[in-house]
């Protein structure tokens, strides 16, 4: 069975964790804290007491489950193999289904779950956001302090028009190599419609044809991250009936969390699912992060593309290095691109502090840790911060802005677009 | 009732923040990284910024008859840091500063909380280097290792923690703070208490500042992989390498149930029907280094072995890659892992090697040995599950035989991990009752109402 709903599960990967500590060397909240809670080892030994029976449900239980950037810094450099980010989903499910989740939170899962009404909202959002927050130069900042945000918070402008109301469903190409599904993911579809506008160029000139599924919606990590994994579960199965539907040869995606979802979190959801397991295997095997796709299956012709005389760096998001394993391909389509001056970061997979809401939930100790990225950044003297992730994307725009760094920053798809 | 004013005294010492009281957090400092101990909740965790605020939790437990348990990262292998009978847990995790880099006298002045890779960091500019560099470099504190007297990886040429600690501040059971020794490389006054302090595992006082001795960094080094089909080969070539003047930095041994373990593991090329290997590392002026490479090449040939030399620091990497590996490979095979470091002279390594094989046949254990041959310092590491009560009971058996073997061929209980808690138990085997009563003093003399780590080494 799961073991996000059966916590029992996950007590063979606590007992794996031989508490050597060697956790705190890379744990980005380890390091700003100093607290045994904050990092991996800490709290293995407390789902340890929880499973024995020696500590109840608490509120500071909670928050301790909390403070994870789920970077998965701790799992690559664990002797032992303990993926202590699998004991951090396994306890925060656990404890929603003890003591259900907080009244706000419950009210946005609901809207996430429901493609309809997300959609309706952020529809609203994108014409009514003039009213609760004021333009800035560099982007939007909370005219009022709303729940979770913070006023010195710069939130990028919601896109006008989603990508997905926009783009046309089925994007053909004269002579196609092949045929596949691209998942906008959140950030792309309302906030960086750009992104997804780079990637149909780019597959266009590759000869791929894509779909876009106009029924897809949040991928549900955001929710399953806040322990709700019903929820998740129902999200799902609801891309997996779209997606199964298609017939494609690929699975793309433009963020790496998103691509986890369909890679790895819909089989661990589904797997005790007789009619969706498989099915939900069937997409895993197919998912790729674009970058995977572009340089792993069709192997781009690097020929193709034309020089783009800009310095650049590259964050590498945890999701998409550690998670998806595309780290290395990404930068790889970076320097690819003549004319391209690549100053790599001097830590370059070190968590940027975003972690989806944990910004917005944490915003202190997140901003603590994003001030470590912006240092390294700022000593590249590049002119762009390339990344692969709309959430990290909005973590280190809002820094770069706070800061007053000269840099923009840009998703790696539309990088590579510029190219053509 | 009293342990309620302890805290709210703490709390108004140290400030709220650095108090901790909560139930949950408190779960997260009942342990550190040894196995198989008793995890009891502490009743209060602080967080000290400075000597001062030492001094002020030491009065206050004295005034309330708490212990104190002084914890930097909790990455020791004795049970060093675990609050036995509850009270205090005294983290110095905030006092972090490295409070000078002396290059003129190559000393390094650091409070307790720095972590040990941070101060190579920082000397290395300098072109320095703090030779002990034990497994746990990277997380583990000044202070902690100064306690429990970490080795490492260079201790057959470089020796251990305490052949760096040149000078301690300390803050004493009574709330008074001594200063011992400096920065002088000579240093005769009165009896030698940075000695006496520096692997005392907290039990003796509370360390608060330390200077530490820095060497040139080494200019060039060379390393090599050896292997071979017998052990008394292995064992031979280690004499013999030593025999012709050459002291390498690193001398490490692997046997077959370790290099077994690390090439299904992590594929790195190793041969598995080896009975043993050894990866040397000589290092210091280019000249002498290509020197004695030569030397080590010729006595592992002499020896049946064969051996091969790292080109280029790729290849420097994939060798130390299968050292690195051993003990992350061998934990993953059973979810419990016994790290013991029971050590014997150099020239009896083969023979605690078999012995080692023995016991584990004796008591149908997993056990893979790896280890600083060099130094004669070993890890037996027994691969079990904590929750099989029977195994476990084979499992200790196998531990007292160890020690008792390595204590026959002349070698001691502990080469780096220290006492503690984990085996206080063996200690009279090797220091018999006239050394624990002397122990028993000098604890009675420094801290006569036993509230330093209580439980730990040696009982008032």
């Amino acid at each position: 069975m799961s073991y996000l709903k059966n916590y029992p599960e996950i007590e063979n990967e606590i007992i794996k964790c031989m508490r050597c500590g060697n956790c705190q060397a890379v744990c980005p909240l380890y390091k700003e804290t100093k607290s045994e809670g904050a990092v991996a080892r800490g709290k293995v030994k407390l789902a340890d007491a929880v499973l024995k029976g020696e500590l109840q449900y608490t509120k500071d239980l909670a928050k301790i489950f909390e403070t994870c950037l789920t970077c998965k810094a701790c799992a690559a450099n664990c002797p032992c193999g303990v993926q202590p980010d699998k004991i951090v989903l396994a306890a925060r499910a656990k404890l929603v289904k003890e003591r259900g989740l907080p009244f706000i939170k419950s009210v946005i899962f609901k809207g996430l779950s429901s493609p309809g009404l997300f959609k309706t909202g952020m529809a609203l959002g994108a014409k009514t956001q003039g009213l609760f927050f004021k333009q800035t130069d560099k982007g939007m900042s909370p005219r009022y302090p709303v729940s979770g945000l913070e006023l010195r918070r710069v939130l990028p402008k919601l896109a006008d028009r989603s990508f997905l109301s926009t783009a046309a469903e089925v994007n053909k190409v004269d002579k196609p190599k092949m045929r596949v599904a691209f998942f906008t993911g959140c950030t792309t579809n309302f906030i960086y419609p750009q992104v997804g506008e780079a990637l149909l160029k780019v597959m266009k000139h590759n000869n791929v044809e894509v779909v876009v599924p106009k029924k897809q919606h949040c991928c549900g990590v955001p929710v399953l991250l806040h322990g709700d994994a019903e929820t998740a579960t129902e999200m799902a199965r609801s891309h997996v009936n779209i997606f199964s539907k298609l017939d494609v040869d690929a699975i793309i995606t433009v963020c790496g969390t998103c691509g986890e979802s369909f890679s790895k979190h819909y089989p661990e959801l589904l797997k005790d699912d007789p009619e969706y397991g498989e099915k939900a295997e069937k997409l895993a095997e197919k998912t790729y992060d674009f970058a995977q796709f572009l340089i792993d299956v069709i192997k781009i012709d690097k020929t193709a593309l034309k020089p783009v005389n800009k310095t650049v760096t590259y964050h590498i998001p945890c999701h998409i290095g550690r998670g998806m394993n595309a780290g290395s391909q990404q930068i790889e389509l970076i320097t690819s691109i003549p004319g391209i001056k690549y100053n790599p970061l001097k830590q370059p997979d070190r968590c940027c502090g975003g972690a989806g809401s944990f910004s917005l939930t944490h915003y202190d100790l997140s901003y603590q840790v994003l001030k470590h990225k912006l240092e390294d950044v700022k000593s590249t003297g590049a002119d762009i911060l390339v990344t692969g992730c709309g959430s990290c994307r909005m973590q280190l725009t809002d820094g770069i802005a706070q800061e007053d760094l000269p840099q923009t920053v840009k998703h790696t798809v539309e990088l590579l677009a510029e190219a053509y | 009732m009293s342990k309620q004013q302890a805290i709210e005294a703490l709390e108004k010492a140290l400030g709220k923040e650095n108090v901790i009281t909560k139930h949950e957090d408190l779960v997260t400092y009942s342990f550190d990284a040894t196995p198989d101990l008793p995890n009891p909740l502490p009743d209060v965790v602080v967080t000290p910024t400075c000597t001062e605020d030492v001094v002020k939790v030491v009065n206050i437990a004295r005034e309330h008859k708490m212990p104190i348990y002084p914890r930097g990262s909790g990455t020791n292998l004795s049970g060093g840091t675990i609050p036995l009978e509850g009270g205090i847990v005294l983290s110095t995790l905030k006092m972090n500063k490295i409070l000078e880099i002396d290059a003129d006298n190559l000393v390094a002045v650091v409070q307790p909380g720095v972590i040990i890779q941070d101060l190579n960091n920082a000397v290395a500019p300098h072109g320095l280097i703090y030779p002990p560099d034990p497994g746990t470099v990277s997380t583990a504190t000044m202070g902690g290792s100064v306690s429990e007297c970490s080795g490492g990886l260079r201790g057959l040429k470089y020796g251990v923690t305490k052949h760096y600690v040149m000078g301690l501040e300390v803050v004493l059971a009574d709330g008074q703070v001594a200063r011992f020794g400096g920065k002088t490389v000579k240093n005769v006054t009165a009896y030698d208490l940075v000695k006496l302090f520096t692997g005392a595992e907290g039990t003796l006082g509370i360390i608060t500042e330390i200077i530490v001795r820095l060497i040139p960094a080494p200019e060039a080094r060379a390393s090599m992989l050896a292997t071979f089909d017998k052990l008394e080969d292995a064992g031979n070539a280690i004499k013999g390498i030593i025999a012709n003047k050459v002291i390498p930095a690193t001398l490490e041994i692997m046997d077959q149930a370790t290099i077994r373990t690390v090439e299904n593991f992590a594929k790195v090329g190793l041969p598995t029907d080896a009975r043993a290997i050894l990866l040397i590392e000589v290092d210091g002026i280019p000249e002498v280094v290509e020197k004695e490479a030569e030397k080590v090449v010729n006595v592992v040939k002499e020896n049946n072995g064969k051996i091969k030399k790292a080109k280029d620091d790729k290849e420097r990497e994939d060798l130390w890659a299968a050292r690195r590996a051993a003990l992350p490979a061998l934990a993953q095979l059973k979810p419990t892992t016994v790290l013991e470091d029971a050590t014997v002279p150099r020239s009896k390594i083969t023979e605690m090697l078999v012995a080692i094989e023995e016991i584990a046949q004796k008591y149908n254990l997993n056990i893979g040995t790896f280890g600083h041959a060099g130094d004669g310092n070993l890890h037996p590491t027994i691969l079990t599950d904590a929750r099989d009560k029977e195994e476990m009971e084979r499992v200790h058996k196998a531990v007292d035989d160890i020690f008792k073997k390595a204590l026959e061929l002349g070698g001691t209980l502990s080469g780096e991990h220290g006492i503690g808690m984990a085996k206080a138990r063996f200690l009279k085997w090797e220091l018999g009752e006239s050394g624990i009563d002397v122990l028993r003093k000098i604890k009675n003399a420094l801290d006569p109402e036993g509230i330093l780590n209580p439980g730990k080494m040696v009982s008032n």
